[in-house]
């Protein structure tokens, strides 16, 4: 254990940007948790007299069109956007390993019915994917999610196909049939859980996908619903305030996820020199 | 490290030495429109016509009459609905079964050919059998059967009334009874399709000011002056270039560099800054006969209970709507005494006013102290007024134990939603053409129950009082009948009326002649660029 | 194996992503909200007008029927009618598709143009502050939401600086289009010689070609980086050096030559991800595309276009990654052998 605490300090330590990136995952952490206690205003109430003023003592990043502290919104929906990019990738990355496993690893038919699936998912343009799965189930948040986990799926089971046909014919996976593991035993406690390492930095990368996937549909209307808090309807609403003058309402929000993104992707950088130095680019 | 250097300032300098836009001739005399949504048919008789094809065939295509202009007391025109000018037909007498129209012999369509009685009639019977909304409006003015619509001559046209209705003439000047080329829309038709639909909807066989020089759908119409056009006086502008822009944000920047001439649909916070900013000229007009309010079905509960819709129009933040939702653009229906611009006469002022006191104790009388759940639903399409007005309406609402969720419903499904009048509470708005009061309570209050009673109000005084108005001629007792009625819609309260919105237009300062028309569209045949 | 039948092979592999595509396509349309017989039945509708109108546009059938009436359309080419425009959608697609290729395309080129050399760059530096600094401004180029990037772009360039042209889509207002061959105005007014539409098209793409290219530019980088490392540490390459050759030639005649192969293999992925953003990016900036055409039939709940243009965008991508994988053949001989 000490020795991967060394190994990881090792990494990060030679990498400044990792090391950047984990403490911003961090302190997202943080305020997703503490979001609402730290918010010095109710994210949801307006106050029309206090409409469009920009950043101020009182209101460090401004107030939007009507009247709500956008600091307080913008750590409130740290909690949101992390919620829905976390569940998004764990369902993609769960279901989707989880067949890519069991294809690479049986074959056959399981294999067939995986791969014509997951083709047929990556022939569309992913974006329009999306907005078409939204449109159609209605824009709840649990309908953004799903559709989010769909697009994002087959990566997960590609990968792990392949990582799983990889292992299938390695020695150990041999021994344990030998010693009498069933196949399906076999599968869950020896080949699965070597799939998944090279696949945490995908899910890192996702994880920033999907909260900019979440502002893009709300920027052509299949978003949350007004007046939940989450950094890309802000974006999205603040963005017609922009030529008027009030760049704050888009702007913070904008930078909010802009810096989440980032960090999940250098993240996910991190991760790759991590787990798999060979793979190290 | 020097090679990036390099690449980027090459990139850099490409950049900058693209910059400076190379302003072609022709602009004195083309005028640029900017707008959100382009038509999507050149057919107003044609199924699922959008309105911004009315200001298409309101320009492409002749009527019989027009309207006339006045001017208000700030200097800004507008039509005048009292006044009807003649446009195809030169002179008309209005007989007690019928009216005779006279039309003008030197009328050409685009392609040169005369216009005929011939022409009116296979054009108003089009109009009165293809169904849908063009139907229904000339009901409206009782045109509804061909049979009315006779040819005297080749130069004089009869329409029988059916009976003695006030608003037979007005909506002959509205934008649905075109004169169509007959002989060359006939070279088109076919035996499932008599009235030549499909190629009116991407051709157009009209005599209006203007022709159809391209049309790309979802990207821009070109309009072409029609030099030999006879109906009224030579338009200025030469030629009219609509483009569609989708972003609001981009078509303010366009006007505001100069790069665009006129554009209707801003938000009306940007409209509020460029009247203030002074370098555009922006005008505003009441728009007649509307209002914007807050619906609820009275047929389910709990809305069905008078006292909840009382709490209801208590609680609403009328003054915070208007400056936060509404930016100041419109007229605030509450408490305050209506110009006789709204509805064309005198209404009496909604006495609404938030008091959150009363609102709790009505709630508390209807039976519902503790208040209950429900969904506020608005029209997507409009959201950048209906979502912060929502936001606010949600909030008030919470005061009193209402605890709304907000549903926002994409165009496509709201009409939709409206039909099925289920949604217990909901943001809309109406606006009629015909400026008359009864025209208005007639689709939205009436029993007939039309797509626009959205509150599924029914209520055989109502009827009586709208029935008995649309036929009385008596101006003293018309009056009393109009306040009837709408003192009818204030105790009962189906719809809390907040605020008469304007139109806004913003337009650069060397454009002139605008006039504003009930239909809300843009006329190019008054428009000049100096 | 020979071309013709490796194009046979890869072919056939494609067809049941096709098919796929067809159904899925079919259903999620079907399941769209509203009811289209409402919107076109207009403001005055009654119930029976509305049922009228749904007759007319067949949605009485039964979902199967429906699917056997649309994949039979599909089979004679025929994708159906646009009620919002009002034309065939197979018009309606073929008018506008030049504009989002164009684009798309323009927007890819540019992002070879500045990520290779990044790449490249990173790669020769390995740990140097050139090394994080390329990845630090390519990752962020990805980290912002497109829509986002465009209307700051708009922002800064065209209100504040006045550089760019008005965002009024592929041509300014006065400039009329050359005559269409292909339908990308940059090409076809090179090939009529139109030196004032050319220019003025070009002018038009600057923008949104730089807010999709900036999306296109990380995973490019990226990629080419790593490729590179790859080859550079490979043993060939330190035989050309040992052997003395200089190291230009070494880095583009040798390793650049290989590095590029999953690169290659990126750029279909690149490309469709780019098709997706398009529509976000031809809202921003009134471009008459399909991603904005498909938009505005969505809220308008107007099925076939909606249909058309995911059905366009999904065999465009499966053509792509074929054309790709052919290409890679080409280039590479074990994969022909193998194949």
């Amino acid at each position: 254990m000490s020795r991967r605490l060394r190994q990881v300090r090792y990494v990060v330590g030679e990498n400044p940007v990792t090391l950047a990136a984990f403490s911003l995952f961090l302190a997202i952490v943080v305020l997703a948790l503490a979001g609402p206690w730290i918010a010095p205003f109710d994210p949801l109430l307006s106050d029309t007299s206090r409409a469009l003023q920009p950043p101020s003592r009182r209101h460090w990043f401004g107030t939007d069109q009507i009247g709500r502290d956008v600091l307080s919104r913008i750590l409130v929906a740290t909690r949101l956007d992390l919620a829905i990019a976390l569940s998004a990738v764990a369902i993609s990355f769960g279901l989707g390993s989880l067949a890519g496993a069991c294809a690479g690893f049986f074959g056959g038919w399981t294999d067939r019915i995986v791969t014509r699936v997951t083709d047929t998912i990556m022939a569309f343009p992913l974006f329009v994917l999306a907005m078409a799965i939204v449109a159609a189930l209605g824009n709840t948040l649990a309908n953004i999610v799903i559709a989010t986990a769909i697009i994002n799926l087959p990566f997960y089971a590609r990968m792990a196909r392949a990582e799983a046909n990889v292992r299938r014919e390695m020695g150990f996976v041999e021994a344990a049939r030998l010693a009498g593991n069933g196949q399906v035993g076999v599968l869950a406690r020896h080949v699965f859980p070597n799939c998944l390492p090279p696949m945490m930095v995908q899910a890192s990368l996702n994880l920033g996908w999907a909260i900019l996937n979440a502002a893009s549909l709300s920027f052509i209307g299949l978003g949350v619903r007004p007046p939940t808090p989450e950094w890309g309807i802000m974006v999205a609403d603040g963005a017609a305030f922009i030529v008027s003058g009030e760049w704050w309402i888009a702007l913070f929000p904008g930078l909010a996820l802009m810096l989440a993104v980032f960090c999940f992707n250098l993240l996910g950088d991190g991760l790759r020199d991590l787990i798999d130095p060979r793979r190290r680019t | 490290m020097a090679k990036v250097l390099r690449i980027l300032g090459a990139a850099l300098v490409a950049v900058a030495g693209l910059a400076g836009s190379a302003r072609a001739q022709g602009r004195a005399d083309t005028l640029l429109v900017v707008t959100e949504l382009g038509p999507n048919s050149m057919d107003i008789h044609g199924v699922g016509t959008n309105r911004p094809a009315y200001q298409a065939s309101w320009n492409l295509y002749d009527r019989l009459m027009t309207y006339g202009v006045k001017t208000l007391p700030n200097g800004s025109q507008m039509y005048d609905y009292t006044v009807l000018k003649p446009e195809l037909a030169e002179s008309w007498q209005v007989g007690a079964d019928a009216i005779t129209f006279r039309l003008r012999p030197d009328a050409r369509f685009h392609d040169g050919t005369p216009v005929t009685a011939r022409d009116v009639k296979w054009s108003f019977d089009r109009a009165v059998t293809v169904g849908g909304f063009p139907t229904f409006q000339m009901k409206a003015g009782s045109l509804e059967k061909p049979d009315q619509f006779e040819i005297v001559n080749d130069q004089t046209f009869r329409v029988r009334l059916l009976r003695k209705d006030k608003l037979t003439m007005p909506d002959l000047a509205v934008p649905v009874p075109i004169i169509i080329n007959s002989e060359l829309a006939k070279k088109h038709a076919t035996s499932s399709d008599p009235w030549a639909m499909e190629w009116l909807k991407n051709n157009v066989a009209g005599g209006g000011a203007y022709r159809l020089e391209a049309w790309r759908p979802g990207q821009e119409t070109i309009y072409a002056r029609f030099d030999e056009w006879k109906s009224g006086p030579l338009p200025k502008i030469k030629r009219v270039l609509v483009r569609e822009v989708p972003s609001s944000g981009n078509r303010r920047a366009l006007l505001e560099r100069g790069d665009a001439d006129i554009s209707f649909d801003l938000p009306p916070k940007d409209f509020a800054e460029l009247a203030k900013a002074g370098k555009l000229t922006v005008i505003s007009h009441p728009v007649e006969n509307a209002f914007a309010y807050v619906g609820m079905n009275v047929k389910n509960p709990p809305f069905a209970s008078l006292k909840v819709r009382q709490a209801v129009a208590a609680i609403i933040p009328y003054e915070k709507i208007f400056a936060t939702a509404v930016y100041g653009r419109g007229v605030l229906l509450q408490g305050n005494p209506i110009a006789s611009l709204t509805f064309g006469h005198e209404m009496l002022p909604a006495p609404f006013k938030t008091d959150l006191a009363r609102a709790k104790t009505l709630m508390a009388e209807a039976g519902f102290p503790g208040g209950f759940e429900t969904t506020l639903s608005f029209d997507q399409g409009f959201a950048t007024i209906n979502e912060p007005m929502a936001v606010l309406v949600q909030e008030s609402l919470a005061q009193i134990g209402i605890r709304a969720t907000i549903e926002k419903i994409p165009g496509a499904n709201w009409r939709n939603m409206l039909l099925k009048k289920e949604m217990p509470i909901f943001l809309n708005a109406f606006g009629g053409w015909l400026n008359y009061p009864e025209y208005f309570f007639f689709w939205n209050f009436h029993g007939q129950n039309a797509v626009f009673n959205t509150s599924s109000y029914q209520n055989p005084e109502m009827d009586k009082l709208i029935d008995a108005a649309r036929f009385e001629t008596d101006k003293a007792r018309y009056a009393e009948l109009v306040r009837g009625f709408t003192k009818l819609m204030v105790s009962d309260v189906p719809r809390v009326p907040i605020y008469q919105p304007f139109l806004d237009i913003a337009m650069q300062k060397n454009v002139k002649g605008y006039q504003y028309w009930f239909h809300r569209q843009l006329d190019y045949r008054q428009l000049s660029k100096e | 194996m020979t071309f013709a039948k490796l194009a046979g092979r890869r072919l056939a592999l494609a067809l049941p992503g096709l098919v796929g595509v067809v159904v899925v396509t079919f259903l999620l349309n079907r399941a769209l909200p509203g009811d289209p017989a409402a919107f076109f039945a207009g403001p005055a509708a009654t119930p029976q007008a509305i049922a009228e109108i749904r007759i007319k546009l067949g949605l009485d059938r039964s979902l199967p029927q429906q699917f056997i009436l649309y994949v039979r359309d599909l089979a004679r080419g025929d994708l159906g009618k646009s009620l919002t425009t009002g034309q065939s959608v197979r018009a309606d697609l073929l008018a506008r598709l030049p504009a989002s290729l164009e684009l798309t395309l323009c927007s890819l080129a540019l992002a070879l143009a500045v990520a290779l050399p990044l790449g490249i760059l990173a790669a020769t530096r390995p740990g140097s502050w050139v090394d994080h600094a390329a990845r630090v401004v390519t990752t962020a180029g990805v980290s912002l939401p497109i829509f986002f990037t465009g209307l700051l772009l708009v922002y800064v360039f065209y209100y504040l600086l006045g550089w760019a042209p008005a965002p009024l889509g592929r041509l300014d207002a006065f400039t009329s289009p050359p005559p269409p061959v292909i339908g990308f105005y940059l090409v076809d007014s090179a090939l009529a010689g139109d030196g004032v539409a050319f220019r003025a098209s070009l002018h038009q793409l600057v923008l949104p070609a730089v807010t999709l290219g900036l999306f296109a530019m990380a995973p490019i980088a990226r990629m080419t980086r790593a490729a590179m490392l790859g080859v550079l540490a490979s043993d060939f390459v330190r035989t050309a050096r040992a052997a003395g050759l200089a190291p230009r030639t070494v880095l583009f005649t040798y390793a650049l030559r290989n590095a590029l192969l999953p690169v290659v293999t990126l750029l279909g992925m690149v490309f469709s991800f780019l098709l997706g953003a398009n529509v976000l990016v031809e809202k921003v900036f009134a471009w008459p595309g399909v991603g904005s055409y498909a938009l505005e039939a969505l809220i308008a709940s107007d099925y076939a276009p909606v249909q058309g243009f995911v059905l366009t965008m999904a065999s465009l991508y499966v053509l792509l990654n074929l054309a790709i994988d052919i290409l890679y053949g080409l280039i590479d001989a074990r994969v022909r052998i193998e194949g």
